[in-house]
Order: C-alpha cells, then sequence, then structure tokens
C-alpha cells in the first residue's frame, strides 16, 4: 500500500522554494523511498519529529523498522548503525546536536574510519546533525565539531551552507560507500535569505568539490557553512565601497580538501583569508595555509590570513557570543587590511 | 556414572576434539614462529579457554554464504574462529603481518573479516563490538532473518561505556544477539573484583532485562549445550542473553607478560582443569572415541598447523607503499613526496 507523501515534503514537487532545513528532509525522504536499504536512527526522530523537525511524519510514512528511535547513547547507537552498514544496509544516523557526537568518536575514529582499511569492505554510514553558534545555544548547543574529525583517515566531512549543495550533498553522502559526517548548521536552517526553488530531479551534489560562490580577482575568501554567507556580506561591502573585487570559494567538503579549487584561485588573487565559524587553533585554516604554501607559495602577494572564532567555549549570553563567533565586519576589516597589504 | 552426550553424534564429539586440538596446536606453533622471529606483534594463547570458543561457536549455524550466523571473536577465542571458517594459514599469515594475509598486513593477529563465513573482525577496544554487533544483529531483525549474532570480550570490556551503550541499545531493540563473557579472572593484570563489584557477570543481566547464565568454560560440551540452548532463546525472538564462560587465563595478557602478579600454585590448580585433557579423559573413559583416533587427530592437527605455518613463513610481506591503499573506497591516498625519485613539495 502506497501511503501518501506528507504534503511538506512535497514543495520541490509543486515548484515552491524550501529553506535548508526542508532541502535536507527532502533529500533523506527521496532516499529512503528510492532505496529500502537505507534508515534513520536518533533520538527523538521518531513520533517527535526530531528536535529541528527534520524527520517531521517519516515514522508514520516508513514505520518503526525505518525510523528508529533510540536511547540516550551517541556511541552505541553510532556503533550499531556502522554493524548494520556491514550487513548492506545504508544507517542515517542523527546526532541531536552535533556537541553530543562525542560519545560517539571512539567507534567513529577507531573503528568505522578504519574499517574499509582493516578489509571489511564499504562503510555507507552518515552521521548528520546540527551544528553552530549564533542561537544562543551555550556551551552544548552551538559547537562546529569538524576538526574533531578532520584528522582521520578514512572519514568524509561535508558541511553545506545552501538549500541546493545540502539536498544534493546529503544524497550523494548517503550513496557513498565511506563514512560521512555531514554537518548542518542550525543557524541557515530556516534561514529565510536561504530559501529557494530546487530542481525537480534527482540531483547530486559530488562530494570533495567546492564551488566558487563569487569570482573576483584581487583577495580570495575560502570558507563553507554559516561563514559563506557572512564572507558574501563583506565581498560586497568591499565592492561597493572599496572596489575590491573578492572572489570566494566554499569548501562544501572539508575531507577530502578540495584543494585544487583552492590553489586555482590563489594563482589568479596572490592572496588568501581563511574564514571559519570554528575555533581557532587547530582549525581547517591551517591546512589550507599549509597546503598553500606547498603548492602556490611563489603566487603569494601577501601573508595568508583567517578569520575564526576565539579559543574558547561557545558562550551563552548574547554580548559574549557575538564577541566569540566571527562577524561580517571581522571579514571585512581582515579583507580590507589583505586586499592593501 | 552415567555422562551424556546432549545428543551429539561420534564424528560431532570427535570433531569437537579436533577444534580443541587445532585451536592449541595453532597456538603452539606461534609460539615457536614467534621464537624464531616470525611473528610481528603480541601472541596471545588461549591456554585454559579453548573449550569456550569452540563449544560455543559449534552450537550456532555455521555456513559459508552469507546465510548464517555471525561471529565476533576474540584473541581467545580462535577456536570459534576456526570453526567458522578461518583458515589457518591466514592466523599464521595474519600473526607474521604477510601481504598475503586478509587484511594484507594491515591488521594483526584474529582481527580480520569474512562476511560470507559469518565473522567480524575485533577492534583492540572489545567493548565496541558490542555496538557493532547489536548493529549486525538489528539488520538481521529488519530483514526477517532468521540469524544471530555472537560477541565474545572480556570481563575487562565490561567495564566500557560502550558494552553499556552496545548491550542497551541491542535489549531495547530485541537484537539477536548472544554476549559471550569470556571471565578469565583478568584484564591484563587487573582482577575481576577490580573490574566490577560483582560476584558473576550474570548479575549485569537483569539491569538491562536479559537472561543470563554462567556455565564452566573448560567443559566443551557444557558450553555446547548452554550456548546451544541461549540461542535459540535468542534466535526465537527473545532477542538479547548472554553467556558468562567460568575459566582462567593461565597465560599472561599476551606473551610478553609473565604474569607474576598471579600466585603460581593457583595457575598449578586450573592446570588440573585444562579443558583438552578433561574432554579427552571423557572421550575415553565413555568409549567414545578410542585411543587411536584421538592420536590421529593430535597429529593430523599438528600437521596441519606445521604446514600451514611453513607455506605462511614463506610468502611475501606487503609492499611498504601499500599503506596508501584503500583508506577510502574512492579517493587515493597521496603518496609523500620525499619518497618520489625527484622530491618536490608540490607534489604533496
Amino acid at each position: 500500500m502506497d501511503r501518501e507523501i506528507p504534503e511538506h515534503l512535497l514543495k520541490t514537487r509543486r515548484g515552491e522554494p524550501v529553506t535548508m532545513l526542508e532541502a535536507i528532509s527532502e533529500a533523506l525522504f527521496e532516499e529512503m523511498v528510492r532505496d529500502d536499504s537505507v534508515f534513520l536512527m536518533g533520538e527523538d526522530i521518531g513520533i517527535y519529529g526530531g528536535a529541528f523537525k527534520v524527520t517531521r511524519d517519516f515514522l508514520a510514512h516508513f514505520g518503526e523498522n525505518r525510523v528508529i528511535d533510540t536511547p540516550i547513547a551517541e556511541g552505541g547507537f553510532t556503533g550499531a548503525a556502522a554493524g548494520a552498514a556491514h550487513m548492506g544496509l545504508r544507517p542515517v544516523v542523527e546526532i541531536q546536536f552535533m556537541d553530543f557526537i562525542s560519545p560517539a568518536y571512539d567507534v567513529i575514529t577507531n573503528y568505522i574510519a578504519t574499517s574499509n582499511y582493516r578489509g571489511s569492505g564499504p562503510m555507507p554510514l552518515v552521521i548528520r546533525g546540527p551544528v553552530g553558534g549564533g542561537n544562543r545555544g551555550g556551551p552544548f548547543h552551538s559547537q562546529n565539531v569538524e576538526m574533531a574529525f578532520f584528522h582521520t583517515p578514512g572519514l568524509k566531512i561535508v558541511y553545506p551552507s545552501t538549500a541546493r549543495d545540502a539536498k544534493g550533498l546529503l544524497k550523494a553522502s548517503i550513496r557513498d560507500d565511506n563514512p560521512v559526517i555531514f554537518e548542518e548548521h542550525k543557524g541557515l536552517y530556516r534561514a529565510p535569505g536561504l530559501r529557494e526553488v530546487l530542481p525537480d530531479e534527482d540531483y547530486i551534489v559530488p562530494l570533495g568539490e567546492a564551488r566558487t560562490v563569487r569570482e573576483g580577482k584581487d583577495l580570495t575568501i575560502v570558507t563553507y557553512g554559516a561563514m559563506v554567507h557572512k564572507s558574501v556580506e563583506a565581498a560586497e561591502t568591499l565592492e561597493s565601497e572599496d572596489g575590491v573585487s573578492v572572489e570566494i570559494i566554499d569548501l562544501r567538503t572539508l575531507l577530502p580538501l578540495d584543494e585544487d579549487s583552492i590553489v586555482e584561485s590563489v594563482k589568479k588573487t596572490n592572496k588568501l583569508l581563511v574564514v571559519h565559524e570554528d575555533t581557532r587553533t587547530g582549525g581547517i585554516a591551517g591546512e589550507i595555509a599549509i597546503r598553500v604554501s606547498e603548492k602556490a607559495f611563489e603566487w603569494l602577494d601577501g601573508p595568508i590570513l583567517r578569520v575564526t572564532a576565539i579559543d574558547a567555549p561557545v558562550p551563552y549570553s548574547g554580548s559574549l557570543e557575538d564577541y566569540f563567533l566571527p562577524q561580517t565586519d571581522d571579514v571585512l576589516k581582515a579583507a580590507r587590511y589583505l586586499a592593501a597589504y | 556414572m552415567s555422562d551424556t552426550t546432549y545428543g551429539l553424534g561420534r564424528a560431532e564429539l570427535h570433531e569437537l576434539y579436533r577444534a580443541l586440538c587445532l585451536t592449541r596446536a595453532a597456538e603452539e606453533r606461534l609460539e615457536l614462529l614467534q621464537k624464531q622471529g616470525h611473528v610481528t606483534g603480541g601472541l596471545y594463547r588461549s591456554l585454559g579457554q579453548e573449550a569456550g570458543a569452540v563449544g560455543a561457536a559449534y552450537a550456532l549455524r555455521r555456513r559459508d554464504d552469507g546465510s548464517g550466523d555471525m561471529l565476533c571473536h576474540t584473541i581467545r577465542a580462535a577456536g570459534a574462529l576456526f570453526l567458522f571458517g578461518g583458515e589457518l594459514i591466514d592466523f599464521f599469515r595474519q600473526y607474521m603481518a604477510k601481504g598475503t594475509s586478509p587484511t594484507r598486513g594491515r591488521e594483526a593477529n584474529v582481527h580480520w573479516y569474512d562476511f560470507d563465513r559469518g565473522f567480524v573482525g575485533p577492534v583492540s577496544p572489545l567493548g565496541t563490538m558490542i555496538e557493532i554487533m547489536a548493529g549486525m544483529t538489528l539488520s538481521f531483525r529488519l530483514r526477517d532473518e532468521e540469524r544471530i549474532g555472537i560477541v565474545f570480550y572480556g570481563d575487562g570490556a565490561s567495564s566500557t561505556g560502550a558494552w553499556h551503550e552496545g548491550l542497551n541499545f541491542a535489549a531495547v531493540q530485541r537484537c539477536p544477539m548472544l554476549l559471550m563473557v569470556e571471565n578469565n579472572q583478568w584484564a591484563f593484570s587487573t582482577p575481576t573484583h577490580k573490574n566490577t563489584r560483582v560476584s558473576s557477570f550474570t548479575e549485569k543481566g537483569p539491569g538491562y532485562g536479559i537472561g543470563a547464565e554462567s556455565v564452566d568454560g573448560t567443559d566443551v560440551l557444557a558450553v555446547f549445550d548452554t550456548v546451544r540452548r541461549a540461542a535459540s532463546l535468542v534466535r526465537s525472538g527473545e532477542g538479547t542473553r548472554m553467556v558468562e564462560l567460568k575459566y582462567f587465563r593461565r597465560k599472561g595478557h599476551a606473551q610478553h607478560d609473565p604474569q607474576d602478579y598471579v600466585d603460581p600454585e593457583v595457575i598449578r590448580l586450573w592446570e588440573k582443569k585444562d579443558p583438552l585433557h578433561l574432554y579427552r579423559a571423557r572421550l575415553l573413559s565413555n568409549d567414545w572415541a578410542s585411543e587411536d583416533e584421538l592420536v590421529t587427530i593430535e597429529k593430523e592437527t599438528f600437521e596441519l598447523c606445521r604446514v600451514a605455518a611453513e607455506t605462511a613463513i614463506a610468502e611475501p610481506y606487503p609492499d611498504g607503499s601499500d599503506a596508501v591503499l584503500d583508506v577510502y573506497t574512492d579517493v587515493q591516498t597521496p603518496r609523500p613526496w620525499t619518497r618520489a625519485e625527484n622530491p618536490d613539495p608540490s607534489l604533496a
């Protein structure tokens, strides 16, 4: 018996714009329809539909064998997902807030990431969930977790900035035979400015390919996630007020890193600013800087600079969090400094 | 005194003895190989624990087409691995880190996979394997397959968070999983009473709403019977259960550990409970086997190990540069630029 598709998951089919959150829901839903081996596990994803309602009405549609509410034990159910993946299923695990992924760090890094190398064969597993600050969530509902996993060979890390990319990247992640950590910035989930009409077709966005958000010739900003939008704001100001032309690269996938796109852009603009919402020390800017040093040192006409969050836990109070997070004005000032260098 | 074969025929009783002999012969061969410098890493014995692995594995559905039960063995359950179809020669190749080994030299000892034959390679933090097997057996339930999973782990692993999270998940989801806790009284140099306040690991069962029972892990037939009954309950829909194997680790954690922290008198007592000797005597006293038949099995298994080890010794180690392969199924790990003929950092 074919169940009716819930109304709110038909927006793309009706040609209506969707938010990033709706795009993610559509991706999950369509993949579950397309492939019986795809199933979901996580906390409160069933009757409640997930803390952010990404899986609203999924339980009624797919039943409790494909939408599994788990005990509060991220290590346990992430490990169980890996076991199911061994047996040919394609689990998608939701971490309610990615801050809570730490109990699963052991199984992700020691087991899941090493699995193919140790000879188990494919490990098709997606671990997805909300990240990022700006919502006054405090230290445990605001973190970015990419760099806790960036150092682990065998994992892929995806972090979209638009509805279109989120849908295409999530579909690609679910179809990937390697474990993928998929970060969704909660500040972008329902951002009105990100609503867009998506192609009414089964498209994917390949992992490992950055996107040039905006072409420019004076300097390059490499960024991802919510910072893409702040960087665009800064670039527009720079263009109108200073006549500086900024190229923006949205990494989209952090691991594997699309080094070629970064290097190509730096060779064109000769200056590089890296912007990330994650904290500073050990942030991805360091890795990008060394790669540019290896591959494009002769092309640089200035220091590689970065704009990041400060090295602190994510604070709760608005004034503190706003200070903690990189703001558009920080990007603007850094880009201005670099342009004048 | 009447004894029972638990319904096993003469050939099956001999098969069990053969599996016990094979385990011991393989490990004794390894000791020799280690002295000769052929073993790459640590060497771990299951001396005194062979019957727990063999009796349990013998009670399960072993297939080679991916339709049977699933085993997650440990370093001290090599006997189960062999019964599930793990090749003797692969065991030696793994220990010797040969390029011909199932993991092509990337992983050690019993840590290898074969989903068709039905075993999953453990990782060293063994508590993790409870989580993994919970998910494997979840897939059996979701697909309505009549398969179960059996996962071995030491008493030390019972202290980990992964053990708790995996077991709790499995119990709630009624995953057809049988936990086999190898209570050999030592976790490396830490005695069981420093890992837990319970006197038997079965006491943990009720905390998860699952059935649990203990069995003498030196008695291969008792283990077989206990696991057969437990497996039947697991398979029939009861979900997760636990069996505790009670025995003693008669060698150190690994060969490099002389276990001088153990009272030698206790070790001597447990030598009298040697599972091979006990079973051998039982086979003879009940006239389930003749001395000649047993000697034939002993000679055969010794010879199998000798030949497999000799063959493996002659095989090549992996090419070092193969280290970059298979980190992903698709993305290629770059080779170090300093290893190129003309080093150039832009090739990094």
